[in-house]
Parts: C-alpha cells; structure tokens; sequence
C-alpha cells in the first residue's frame, strides 16, 4: 500500500510536468502522454531494472518507444527517475533542446534508447534487440511501448510474427490501448480488433489490462515473468487524458498542447483529483 | 599505359558472398538476415558456414532492415541483403529513421542491381537505389566493379565506419580485372586509365564497359581517363575535379537511372567545383524490360557503344 502511494505521487507529479511542458512548448500530444503515464511511472520506478547514473548499463532492461509522439511522457518519467534535470523539461521541442519533438537520440538525452517517431518500426527493433541480448546470453528485457492506432501499419505484424517464431520470451509489448487515434475512434478509422486473437495467433502470450492501475500493472508484470518460450503482449486499457477530466477520451486532444490557460485548469482538475482520491 | 586482364567471368554478388564469409570469420559480432532469398544474394555464406549467426526473417524487408537496426544495438554487426529494389525501397523509411537516423552499423547488400539482372524484367531490375539512398545522411554508399571490389567493399564496410553502409552488386557473371591489392577506401576512387581529351566517370558494371571504350576510341586516337567511382557516397571530390581540370569534358555512366544517380552527385561537385560539359549514360526516365542482359544494356544504352557515343557527343561541347 505504500509502495502504490508513492507511485501514484510519482505519477502525479509526471502529470504535472506534461502539462506544463506541453503548455511551455505550444504544441505536442497530451492525451496519449497522460494516458500512459501509469504504465510509464510502473515501468521506471518498479518493474525496470535501469540506472540513471549510468544510462548506458550493459544489463538494463531497454525500452523502446515506438509511438514517438508520445516522448513528453518519457521525457518527465526520465526526468523524475533521475536522469537529467526536471527544469530542462521546459526545453521541449525548441530550438538546440535535447528533448526533440519525438525522440532523437543524436541529441545525446541520456535514457534514449533509440530516435523513434515513424509509426510501425519500434516493436521490429524491440525484437532485434531481444535477439541480440539472448545471443549475448544477457537476462535483460526489452519493453516496446506501441499505441493501438500504430498497429494498423503492416511492418508490426512482421515483426510480431518473427518475434512469435523466435519464442522471444525476454520481449514484452505493451498496446496503449486507448481506442483513438487523430481522425477518431480506431474502431472507425480502421478495426483492429480481434486483438486479443490477432496476438494470440502469432504466437504470443496475451493478457488485456486497466493500464491506468497502477497496482494491475505492476501485479501482471509479476505474472508474466514466468511464462516462457513466448514473447508478451499486455494490452493497457488506457484513458486518453487521464487525470484531467474535462479531456478524457476526448480525441481531439492527441495532437494538441494546451494553452497557458488551458493548462492552469486541467492543473486544477488533475490537483483535485489526486488530493480527493 | 595500363593493361586489363580478365582473370575470369565471374558475378560481384559472388564477391559479396566471398566477402561476407571473410569477415564472419574474422569478426563475430557479424550476422546475416535472411530474406528468403539466401543463396541468390549471397548471404548462404553466412547461413552456411555460420548458421548459429543467421537469422531466417522470412519474406519482410521493413522488418529485417529495423530487426537489424536493433541487433546493431546489442554489439552486432548485422548484415541485411535482398533484392536491391526491395530492401531499398520497401524498406525506405525504415532505412531513414531507424538505421541512418541513428547512425547505427547496419549493412545493406544491394542484389541484383542494374538492369543486367535480365529475364526478370523491370519489377526486379533495381534503377533507383542510389538515386533514393543518396539523399539520406550518415549512409555510405558503395558500388564495386567487380567481383575482387565487392570482397574488398564488404570489409570495408566493418573495418572503415561505424555507421550504415550499402553495397550495390549484380547477379550476372561480369569480368574481374581489377588489381587483387589495389587499395579499396571509402570516399575515393580508381584511376584506371589515363587520357586528357575526356573523363569517364564510371561505377559498377559499366566501369568494365568504360574500359572497352576506351579501347575502342584508343584507336581513333580518342584518349580518355577512367575513374572507377566504387564510392558514391562519399565520392572522391579531389579526383573529380583534377580530372575534369585535366580533360575538360566528361561522361558519366552507370546501370541506374541518370536522375539521381552516381552521375548527378559528379555533377554536384562539377558544378560547384569545375563546370565542363558533361554528357551521362544511364537508364533515360524509363522502366526495363525482359530480355538478355547484353541485350538490355545495348538496348537501353548503358554499354561501351553508349559511352562511345557520348564521348564524342561531348567532345563537340568542349
């Protein structure tokens, strides 16, 4: 009970930093970097075995952010972990930052694995990095953050079906399975579902969670440790938005920064929140 | 002046696979990727000689190009080869962001380029590869002239950057003529022949091409220079523009189209550098066919009568 507190004051405070930094920046996506920020805070300040002091430890778990655009998200988690200073989250996506729109890792950010942004190619490396770490005898994992609209491009099927035919079993694939995507419902802009089945039959252990709970995370991180020969996929049921109510799952905030004004409410909404939980 | 010798008929995808078993040897942090087609691209020397190196991932270029680019990220040196036309342009924007954007030493073979490839016809002759891969940052691109080129181009590859490099090679048998211990660095190029009145610029196969040219105008006491450029990327500057200086009139040539191709990125540093007329021989905004490969290359101009022609077309404009 502890433990989930302190995350959840983790986690609300990451919220606090997306919000302003998106409001410093003018532009970026919110709602999808809220909606995982859940998932993000489990991954860095629980499951993960990483060391901000030193960011390039050969035995690291890895992971690798295929939905770029989502890189606030990442950015404040690093930040928080301890990575580099919060105060240069204000830095995003202007001019000679390290913090670039979407992940550059030729910036030199310490805590990017990889530069990422073009939809459909993040889980292809996630496999060859699982590859390369069971070639190299290495217990480390690979965690391949993907959005459920990304899963329309062809290439994740193709990685999913080498991943499926290697047993990578070190790679774990969380869906941000929010529903949305920029023109609408991923429902309406093209069906992914069966998603469960679709994983299923490329060979992967499959299990569909409430990706805002934080003690569900952190329980099937514990579950599917010891499932073998196959790689994983946990579908995070996630809200667009979260913790801000007057835009959760409100497509329309994918894409879009808001104003200072815009930010001080949702900063209000979300303080109410986390103070009457 | 120079002699040529043909010490045998032989394909460049053969000096790849040659190549690629030497540096399996040598390094093992090499491993191959298998698109299925292994053995037509030379890659069996991997996956024959290294099986616990090679990894099957079946008919998907944008995988194994990205699946590499992760390997390369665990301290392998990955080595990804098919069709030139499809692991270059299928896997395009994999290529851009996931290994030129972040630099990473990933190695692309190139197969079956050029229009030689033949019978295949245009969906398999790969004429845009350079043209596409030119414009992206960090990726050296290479394209040896023969068999003995392309053994040296794969060591290259590992032994002279870090970064991502592409290797063009054909399928059909090609003479090999060029020097077993002649030097083979990144960024320059080979002079092969020496004549002031013009400069062929040639790379691949048609580099063998600009040699019987260059006999043939020998004869109507036409002097021309031959440089090999085996790197088109980055390409010899210092040579191209002593060269020119001391000829006055070009004529590139290649198996690709003229659009975009090694002729262009000459006539980058020509234009910035030393304007002289230049005249190309290449592939002219058209798709191939089927057909023989000598048939094809006499057809569609990219053969020693092609650049003959244009040797004296430019030397007119001179």
């Amino acid at each position: 009970m502890e433990k989930l507190l302190y995350l959840q004051e983790i986690a609300y405070h990451i919220r606090r930093d997306i919000i302003e930094m998106l409001a410093e920046a003018g532009s970026g996506h919110l709602g999808g970097s809220l909606g995982l920020v859940d998932v993000f805070t489990s991954l860095y300040f629980s499951e993960m075995k990483h060391d901000a002091q030193n960011p390039m430890w050969e035995e690291r778990d890895r992971l690798i952010l295929s939905i770029g655009h989502v890189a606030p998200v990442l950015y404040a988690t690093l930040a928080r972990a301890g990575y580099f200073d919060v105060n240069e989250l204000k830095t995003l996506r202007k001019l000679n930052s390290r913090l670039q729109g979407h992940p550059g890792k030729d910036k030199g950010l310490p805590g990017i694995e990889i530069s990422s942004g073009s939809l459909g190619q993040g889980l292809s490396i996630s496999a060859g990095i699982a590859m390369g770490l069971k070639i190299n005898k290495s217990s480390s994992r690979v965690f391949c953050i993907c959005g459920d609209g990304e899963l329309q491009e062809g290439s994740i099927w193709e990685a999913a079906m080498a991943a499926g035919h290697y047993h990578l079993d070190n790679l774990i694939c969380i869906v941000d399975r929010n529903g949305l995507q920029i023109d609408g419902k991923t429902s309406d802009v093209m069906e992914i579902e069966p998603l469960s089945l679709k994983w299923d039959s490329f060979g992967w252990h499959v299990t569909v969670i409430n990706g805002n709970d934080i003690n569900q995370i952190l329980h099937t991180f514990t579950k599917i440790n010891s499932v073998l020969l196959k790689p994983k996929v946990i579908i995070a049921q996630t809200s667009m938005g979260k913790g801000v109510p007057s835009i959760e799952n409100d497509y329309r905030w994918h894409g879009k920064a808001p104003s200072k004004t815009e930010a001080e409410q949702f900063l209000k909404e979300l303080e109410h929140g986390y103070f009457h939980y | 002046m120079a002699t040529f010798t043909i010490k045998q008929n032989i394909p460049t995808r053969t000096g790849f696979s040659k190549g690629l078993k030497q540096v399996a040897q040598h390094y093992p942090q090499v491993v191959g990727i298998g698109s299925d087609i292994t053995h037509s691209v030379g890659m069996d020397a991997i996956a024959h000689y290294f099986p616990e190196r090679f990894i099957s991932l079946g008919i998907a270029e944008q995988n194994a190009i990205t699946f590499a680019a992760g390997l390369s990220l665990t301290g392998k040196i990955p080595f990804v080869a098919s069709y030139a036309t499809f692991i270059v342009m299928r896997a395009l924007d994999q290529l851009r962001v996931s290994v030129c954007y972040n630099n990473l030493p990933v190695k692309i073979g190139g197969a079956h380029a050029g229009i030689s490839v033949g019978p295949d016809g245009a969906t398999h002759q790969a004429l845009e590869d350079i043209a596409a891969l030119r414009a992206l940052p960090n990726i050296t691109i290479l394209s040896p002239a023969d068999a003995t080129q392309t053994v040296k181009a794969v060591w290259a590859a590992v032994e002279q950057t870090s970064g991502p490099v592409y290797i063009r090679y054909g399928r059909e048998a090609m003479p090999d003529f060029t020097d077993e211990n002649a030097e083979f660095i990144i960024g320059k190029s080979q002079i092969i022949t020496e004549g002031n009145h013009c400069v062929i610029y040639a790379t691949g196969h048609l580099v063998w091409e600009a040699i019987e040219a260059y006999q043939i105008l020998k004869k109507e006491q036409i002097y021309c220079t031959v440089v090999n450029i085996y790197s088109i990327k980055p390409i010899d500057i210092n040579t191209i523009i002593q060269t020119a200086t001391t000829c006055g009139c070009a004529v590139t040539a290649e198996e690709h189209q003229i659009m975009g191709g090694m002729g262009s990125a000459v006539l980058e540093v020509l234009a910035t550098h030393k304007p002289i007329p230049v005249e190309m021989v290449g592939m002219n905004n058209c798709f191939g066919e089927s057909g023989a490969p000598r048939e094809l290359m006499h057809k569609y101009k990219m053969d020693r009568n092609a650049i003959v022609e244009a040797v004296k077309k430019v030397l007119k404009r001179k």
